[in-house]
């Protein structure tokens, strides 16, 4: 029974010694020029310090919450799509429906000019 | 590969809230497509589309039918509250326009999402399923939570959104709380069902389980009809709220949570009448003692109708503690006529106060009564219907209300009532005094009514007052839809 799960057990223990033997090697055979730059916690780009009170665009949010409203669409075809044949006529319509509701959102969102970025 | 099975769909029973749904997202599309800062005629078109889905409603009286696998139900009950929950949703339609501009906020989703917010007061009013009324519950408070922030530019308005969305979060989360306990301890969330099961198993009642469940769905939607102790956002967002929506929230939404409270509390739980009914009793004193004493130092107008509305709550819940049919029919009258009276005295409200709500206390309001005598006559009548003065609306909700209470024995709780009556007098009548009997300090111009105001005020009189000397039809029709 737990048989089956070796071969995980297997690509942990390998997982590890692949990252533990990167850093071991690099460390040891690897050129070493440190820099002021490169010495600076990575922060994706952006400035590492700095004040935390900085104004976002208010479109990021606006991007934000019509993909969560869309991406639950996504969540809802899949198991749908799943059992399609089993849910016959009466699921086809259904879904029909939901998107069509969907779809007026969207063109509410698009005609209101929510997705222009400028 | 064998198809599922689906269960009977019987969509004309669901008929008026597909109808308003679809209204409500024509004119969504209608609002962007058409340029133009006028959007009025939107307003106007709601207005077809309520009546529409009211007549659709009232099409269904008679029989009860229950639907989609008992979570949904077609009866007297629901149809008497939609029809309220409609009027109200007209009414205050008819008097946003003009606030809506004269606030500089005059976005044409308002109407949409009022429609919307009106799709969520008829599922709750007819779910019988604990999932179903809490989604339409959901769809109500997410539209009312962006219609009390309607005035973006307003920080009043901006505080009210925001705290009726926090606390009413919270309150949310105690009532699906209670909804999951129940269904932990019954195994069901159909209404029918865990009414079956508590009649089936009478030890249930001494389940910590389900009684918590019990008392964490009577928080959640004392919260919602503004019972004291669960009334501490009530002044604030109220006060706040563009004046149309505040008049809105008092009216429908409460109406709502009474007929999601009545409909839970009775169906679902009908054995333990006799806990329940104690607790709804001290809630009644609790909240009706509280509305008006604080109601009694209010100067803002606005924040004493407020006060005032959970003070109504605390009426309507007398006749609700005295769990009998005259109990349920006096609320279900008593809503109806409050929907009129006070959407009515904000109508006024809004022809009273300036820009920015300036102008909103009782002070300004000195010589009122002598510049507009119509519509401080008009003022008058509601808050006399307000205070429960004959011939008015507001005297036949009460008389009934406590009539009920001393039927099923709970004397004391209509004289608590009847004195809380009477104290409440002395703050409607304050208004009256300063219209009437003292000079303005400054020469005031108060502007007239625009049509569809003196439509709504006209309307609002009107019922006020048949309803008021000649209340047998409705009554009866009252009677009727708790007949259950």
């Amino acid at each position: 029974m737990l048989g089956a799960y070796l071969p995980i057990l297997v690509l942990v223990v390998i997982a590890c010694l692949f990252g533990l033997g990167s850093v071991v090697f690099s460390s040891l055979i690897g050129q070493k020029k440190p820099s002021q730059v490169k010495l600076a916690p990575y922060e994706c780009g952006c400035e590492p310090v700095g004040s935390a009170r900085e104004r976002f665009s208010i479109k990021f949010y606006l991007i934000a919450m019509l993909f969560i409203l869309f991406d639950i669409e996504a969540v809802f075809m899949y198991p749908w799509a799943v059992l399609f044949k089993r849910l016959g006529m009466f699921g086809l319509v259904e879904m029909g429906l939901f998107i069509v509701i969907l779809f007026v959102g969207y063109v509410y969102v698009w005609k209101k000019g929510a997705l222009e970025w400028e | 590969m064998e198809t599922i099975a689906m269960p009977a769909i019987n969509l004309a029973v669901i008929m008026p809230e597909i109808l308003l749904s679809c209204i409500a997202m024509v004119l969504l599309l209608v609002n962007v497509f058409v340029p133009g800062n006028n959007k009025a005629y939107l307003g106007y078109l709601s207005i077809i589309g309520l009546a529409v889905t009211a007549a659709s409603a009232v099409g269904g009286w008679g029989p009860s039918v229950s639907a989609f696998n008992g979570s949904v139900v077609q009866d007297n009950f629901a149809i008497f509250f939609k029809v309220i929950f409609l009027i109200s949703a007209g009414l205050a339609i008819l008097i946003s326009d003009r606030y809506m501009v004269q606030e500089d906020c005059n976005q044409g989703e308002l109407y949409p999402m009022i429609l919307f917010a009106t799709v969520g007061m008829m599922l709750m009013a007819s779910g019988t399923d604990l999932m179903v009324i809490f989604l339409g519950l959901e769809l109500l408070s997410i539209c009312l939570y962006v219609l009390a922030g309607w005035n973006r530019d307003n920080l009043k308005s901006n505080e009210a959104g925001l705290k009726y969305f926090l606390l009413g979060a919270f309150s949310t989360g105690f009532l699906l709380y209670g909804m999951a306990l129940t269904y932990g301890a019954t195994g069901s969330t159909k209404i029918q069902a865990i009414s079956s099961y508590v009649m089936g198993n009478p030890g249930v009642a001494s389940n910590p389980l389900f009684v918590v469940g019990m008392l964490l769905i009577a928080v959640g939607f004392s919260f919602k009809i503004a019972a004291a102790p669960f009334h501490m956002w009530t002044p604030d967002v109220y006060q706040g709220a563009p004046t149309p929506m505040t008049a809105f929230m008092s009216a429908g939404p409460k109406a709502a949570g009474f007929a999601a409270f009545i409909r839970v509390m009775i169906f679902a739980f009908p054995m333990l009448r006799a806990e329940w009914s104690d607790l709804l009793w001290i809630l009644a004193v609790l909240t009706m003692t509280v509305g008006n004493i604080i109601a009694l130092s209010q100067d803002n107008v606005k924040r004493m109708l407020a006060y005032s509305s959970i003070a109504h709550a605390g009426y309507a819940l007398v006749g609700f503690a005295a769990v009998n049919a005259e109990g349920a029919a006096g609320i279900l009258f008593y809503m109806l006529s409050y929907a009129f009276m006070n959407i009515g005295a904000f109508a006024v409200i809004i022809l009273i106060t300036k820009k920015g709500e300036v102008n909103g206390n009782v002070q300004d309001l000195a010589g009122f009564g002598h510049k507009k005598p119509l519509l401080a006559m008009v003022l008058s009548i509601f808050l006399f219907s307000l205070a429960g003065m004959p011939p008015t609306a507001g005297f036949i909700g009460k008389f009934y209300l406590f009539s009920a209470a001393i039927k099923a024995g709970y004397v004391w709780l209509a004289i608590i009532g009847v004195l809380n009556s009477a104290a409440s007098l002395y703050y409607y009548l304050r208004v009256m005094v300063f219209m009437y009997m003292k000079d303005p300090e400054e020469d005031f111009e108060w502007a007239g009514a625009t049509p569809a105001i003196a439509v709504c005020l006209l309307v609002a009189v009107g019922a006020t007052l048949v309803l008021g000397v000649v209340p047998g039809t409705v009554l009866e029709l009252a009677q009727k839809a708790v007949q259950f």
